[in-house]
C-alpha cells in the first residue's frame, strides 16, 4: 500500500538529483532541501508504520508473518530514500573544516616518601620537574590537526598546565613531494629513538624510563626542520635528518642564525608472518650547548648550582617488537620495547655556592668537565592477556661512565656526579574500559639516586575525549 | 659564487638517483599497485584488473578492522602505491591516517584519484542521529561494515574502475571489459543467492557486534539482539543474561559472528538459549571456502542456511 509510492518517489528524486550535478549550486542546495524534507517525511511514515507493525505484532501471532513482510519492505524503500538523498549529500555546513579535536586528559594519586631527592647521580640534571605527592593533574593535552590544502598537514599539541600554555608541537608536514620524501617543520617531536615520539599519555608506564629521564629529560623536541626519506623497498626503511635550534636539554637556545643541535636517524622495520611485527634503529643526536644550567650537590651535600658549554653527542639503538596471534590484537598481544644508548659530553662547567651555605664550589670553579661513555638502557614487555586488561614489567639501568671535572674524578668534588649504578624495577597493570579511557595501578622501586631505595604507588587515569586519534606502531 | 657552481651539478645527481630509485621497480612493465587495506576490496581489485594489477592487502579476515597497529609494513607498502582503495567511514580512523602521514606518496593523498574510498559509493545504514561516545563505538558516517550486501560492490566497482582507469589510461579498456564481465556474473549470482536465501527472509537472528545490517537489510534476516551491549564493547555476564532473558520472551533461531570476534560469547548463548551458531568468513579469506567474492557469499549463504533450518 505505501511501498509503490515510496519507491516512486525516491526513484523520481533520485534522476533529477542525478543531472542536477551539473547545474548550478543554487539548485543544488535547493533540491537537497526538498529531499532532505522528503526524507524526514518517509522516516516519519516509516517510524508510524513500524509502531503499528509493533503493535500488530503483540497483538496476534498470524499478524507477525505479515508485518515483518512490511517492515522489510519498509526498510527497503528506507533504505531506497536514503540512497536518493545520499547521493548530493556533501557536508555544506561552514565548520566542517574545522581541524580534528581531541583532549586527552590525565592525573594521578602518587604515595611517595617525604622530601625524597630523586636526582639521577651521575649525570647532569635535565631541570625536568619531580614527581608530586599525593593527588595531582598531569598535563592535559588538547590536539588539532588537518590538512592544510593538498600540499601540507598540520598539528598542534598544547599542553596545558598551571598557569600555562605550552606548545608541545606545531608543526607542517609536506604531503606531496613524492619519492618517498617529507619535510616537517615547526616544532616536532624528533623521530630518533623510539618512545621519543610519543606523548605521555601513550607511554605503557605511568613514568618515564630512566633512559629518557636522563637524557632529555621527557623526549628529545626540535624547533626547525626535519627531512626524512622512505626507501622504495617492501621492508621498511626510513632515513632522515633534523636541524635546528630547539634549547631543549642537552641542547639549549643560540642566539645566532645557525643551528644549535643536529640529528640523524634510520629505522627498519618488517612482519615475521601474520602475528609478529618489529622495528629497529639507530640515531645520533649532536648538541653544542652553550651555558646550559646545572644544579647539584657537593660532597658534603651542600646545593651547588653551575652552568655547562660544549658539546653533547649522543647515540640510541632501539628495537621494538610486537606480537598478537594472526595479527588480531583485540584479545591478546605483547610488546616488548628496548632502547641502549651511549652519551659523550666535553666541554667547560662551572659551579658555585647554590645558597647561603659554603660549598666545595665556593668563591666560584670553572673548569674543564668530560662524560665518556655514559651508557644505559631500558627494556619493557607488557602482555594483554584477555580484553581491556595489560600487565607489565620494566627494568632501567644506566652507567655513569668515566666523568671528570677540573681533571680528577667529578666525584671526587661533587656528589650528584658520584660513580653509581642508577636502576629502577617498575611494574604496572592496567585496565582499559574502552580505547578511550584507561586506568592504570603501577608499583616502581627507584633506586636512581646513590642512597635511595625508594617504593612508590601510583594510580593514574588517562582518558581521551574527541577526534579517534591514529597511534604509531 | 664558487660555492653555487659546484653545488648545482651535485643537487642535479642526487635528483636524478632519487628519480632512478623510484622508478626502477616498476620499469620494467608498470602494473597498477593497489594498496587495499581490507581483503574484500583487494579481491574485487583483482576481479576488475586481473595481471595488470598487483595487489597488497594490509589487514586478513582474522583482524578486527577496527584495530590495526600501524606497522612499519604497511608504512612501506603506501610509499609505493598508485592506488589506495579502503571501506573508509572511519573504519580504518585508528590507523591509516598514520600510513597516509609517514608515507611520503603524493598519489594517494584526501583528494587524489589515488585515495578510494568504498563507503562513499553505497547507501550507509545505521547513521547515528546524535554523536556520542557514551553510545560506545559508534561511527559517524554510518555502520563501515558494507562488505556484506553484494549489491554494494556493484556501485563500489562501477566507481573504482572509473578511478583504476584514470590511474592506468593504458589499461582503461582493459579494466571496463573485465567490469563489464564481472558485473554480469555478479548480478547472476546475486540472483542466485536471493532464491537460495529465500526461507531466510524474516528469520530471527542474534549478532554478536553490529557487523551485519547490510546483510540483514539484504536477505531480510530480522535483528533481535546483539550481545555487545554497545558497539565495541566486550559482552559481558550482565549483558549476555539480559539478551537469553530477552530471547526467553521473543526466541531466536541463529547467533551470527565475524570469525575473527571470539567465539565463547556466541557459544554461551547458543547453549543458555538453544540457538545455532554461525561463524561467517565475513571477508575474503575467513574460510576455505570464501577464496575469493563469489565464495565469500556461497559460503556466507549457505552457512546461514545451516543455521537457520
Amino acid at each position: 500500500m505505501l511501498r509503490p509510492s515510496l519507491m516512486a518517489a525516491a526513484l523520481a528524486v533520485a534522476l533529477p538529483a542525478l543531472s542536477a550535478n551539473a547545474h548550478a549550486d543554487a539548485d543544488l542546495d535547493a533540491l537537497r532541501v526538498e529531499l532532505q524534507e522528503m526524507k524526514s517525511t518517509y522516516e516519519a511514515r516509516i517510524q508510524a508504520l513500524e509502531k503499528r507493525l509493533e503493535a500488530a505484532e503483540s497483538q496476534a501471532g498470524t499478524a507477525q508473518i505479515q508485518a515483518e513482510a512490511a517492515q522489510s519492505q519498509a526498510q527497503a524503500a528506507q533504505a531506497q530514500a536514503e540512497q536518493a538523498a545520499a547521493r548530493p549529500s556533501e557536508p555544506t555546513r561552514s565548520n566542517a573544516f574545522n581541524p580534528d579535536i581531541s583532549l586527552i586528559l590525565q592525573g594521578r594519586y602518587s604515595y611517595l616518601e617525604d622530601g625524597a631527592d630523586r636526582s639521577i647521580t651521575g649525570y647532569l640534571p635535565t631541570g625536568v620537574e619531580d614527581l608530586v605527592r599525593g593527588f595531582s593533574v598531569d598535563e592535559s593535552e588538547l590536539v588539532l590537526s588537518a590538512s592544510v590544502d593538498p600540499y601540507f598537514r598540520g598539528q598542534l599539541n598544547a599542553v596545558l598546565v598551571d598557569d600555562s600554555v605550552e606548545i608541545e608541537e606545531a608543526w607542517f608536514q609536506t604531503l606531496g613531494l613524492g619519492h618517498g620524501l617529507s619535510i616537517k617543520g615547526g616544532r616536532f617531536k624528533s623521530a630518533i629513538g623510539y618512545q621519543n615520539e610519543q606523548h605521555p599519555h601513550a607511554w605503557d608506564f605511568a613514568t618515564n624510563n630512566l633512559v629518557y629521564e636522563a637524557l632529555f629529560g621527557e623526549g628529545y623536541v626540535e624547533d626547525g626542520l626535519q627531512l626524512k626519506w622512505l626507501a622504495p623497498t617492501d621492508i621498511f626503511l626510513e632515513f632522515g635528518t633534523e636541524f635546528g635550534d630547539g634549547g631543549r636539554f642537552p641542547s639549549t637556545e643560540h642566539d645566532s642564525n645557525g643551528f644549535s643541535s643536529y640529528t640523524l636517524f634510520g629505522h627498519v622495520g618488517g612482519d615475521v608472518g601474520a602475528s609478529n611485527s618489529w622495528r629497529a634503529g639507530l640515531s645520533y643526536l649532536h648538541a653544542d650547548p652553550q651555558g646550559r644550567p646545572f644544579e647539584g650537590s657537593d660532597l658534603n651535600d651542600v646545593g651547588v648550582t653551575g652552568e655547562f658549554s660544549g658539546t653533547s653527542r649522543t647515540w640510541l639503538a632501539d628495537f621494538v617488537w610486537k606480537w598478537a596471534p594472526e595479527g588480531n590484537a583485540t584479545q591478546q598481544n605483547f610488546k616488548f620495547a628496548a632502547e641502549y644508548f651511549q652519551r659523550s659530553e666535553s666541554g667547560e662547567l662551572s659551579c658555585n655556592d647554590a645558597g647561603a651555605d659554603p660549598s666545595l664550589c665556593s668563591g666560584g670553579i670553572t673548569g674543564s668537565y668530560s662524560a665518556d661513555n655514559q651508557s644505559g638502557f631500558y627494556a619493557q614487555g607488557v602482555y594483554q592477556f584477555m580484553p581491556r586488561w595489560r600487565v607489565g614489567y620494566r627494568y632501567d639501568q644506566l652507567f655513569r661512565g668515566d666523568v671528570t671535572f677540573n681533571g680528577a674524578d667529578a666525584g671526587t668534588t661533587l656528589a650528584s656526579l658520584a660513580d653509581y649504578k642508577p636502576h629502577r624495577n617498575t611494574l604496572m597493570v592496567d585496565y582499559s574500559p574502552s580505547e578511550f579511557s584507561r586506568l592504570r595501578l603501577q608499583y616502581q622501586l627507584d633506586e636512581a639516586h646513590q642512597g635511595l631505595t625508594e617504593s612508590q604507588y601510583f594510580v593514574q587515569y588517562i582518558y581521551s575525549l574527541g577526534s579517534h586519534g591514529a597511534h604509531k606502531f | 659564487m664558487k660555492n653555487h657552481v659546484m653545488k648545482a651539478p651535485v643537487v642535479k645527481t642526487l635528483g636524478h638517483l632519487l628519480l632512478l630509485a623510484a622508478c626502477v621497480p616498476g620499469a620494467a612493465h608498470a602494473a597498477l599497485k593497489v594498496f587495499a587495506c581490507e581483503p574484500e576490496w583487494g579481491a574485487l581489485v583483482k576481479e576488475i584488473g586481473g595481471e595488470q594489477v598487483s595487489v597488497y592487502t594490509a589487514t586478513t579476515a582474522m583482524q578486527d578492522p577496527h584495530q590495526i597497529q600501524a606497522r612499519p609494513s604497511l608504512i612501506a607498502r603506501a610509499r609505493n602505491a598508485d592506488l589506495l582503495v579502503c571501506t573508509g567511514a572511519e573504519l580504518e580512523i585508528g590507523w591509516l591516517p598514520v600510513i597516509l602521514g609517514e608515507s611520503g606518496n603524493p598519489a594517494i593523498q584526501p583528494g587524489q584519484p589515488g585515495q578510494f574510498f568504498a563507503a562513499n559509493y553505497v547507501a550507509m545504514l545505521e547513521k547515528p542521529a546524535a554523536l556520542d561516545r557514551s553510545a560506545g563505538d559508534v561511527h559517524a558516517g554510518g555502520n563501515p561494515h558494507i562488505q556484506t550486501d553484494p549489491r554494494n560492490f556493484t556501485r563500489v566497482g562501477a566507481a573504482l574502475v572509473h578511478n583504476m582507469a584514470q590511474l592506468d589510461p593504458e589499461q582503461a579498456a582493459f579494466y571496463q571489459a573485465r567490469w563489464k564481465d564481472f558485473s554480469t556474473r555478479w548480478q547472476a549470482a546475486i540472483a542466485r543467492w536471493e532464491a537460495q536465501a529465500a526461507p531466510l527472509r524474516g528469520v530471527p537472528v542474534v549478532v554478536q557486534h553490529k557487523a551485519f545490517p547490510y546483510l540483514q537489510n539484504w536477505l531480510g534476516l530480522k535483528e533481535v539482539a546483539v550481545l555487545e551491549p554497545k558497539p565495541g564493547v566486550e559482552p559481558s555476564l550482565a549483558s549476555l543474561a539480559a539478551v537469553k532473558a530477552q530471547l526467553a520472551r521473543a526466541p531466536a533461531r541463529m547467533v551470527i559472528r565475524a570469525v575473527y570476534q571470539p567465539a565463547r560469547p556466541s557459544e554461551w548463548i547458543a547453549r543458555e538459549a538453544d540457538l545455532k551458531q554461525v561463524a561467517l568468513p565475513f571477508t575474503v579469506g575467513g574460510d576455505a571456502q570464501a577464496n575469493d567474492l563469489f565464495g565469500l557469499f556461497d559460503d556466507t549463504i549457505n552457512r546461514l542456511l545451516a543455521g537457520g533450518s
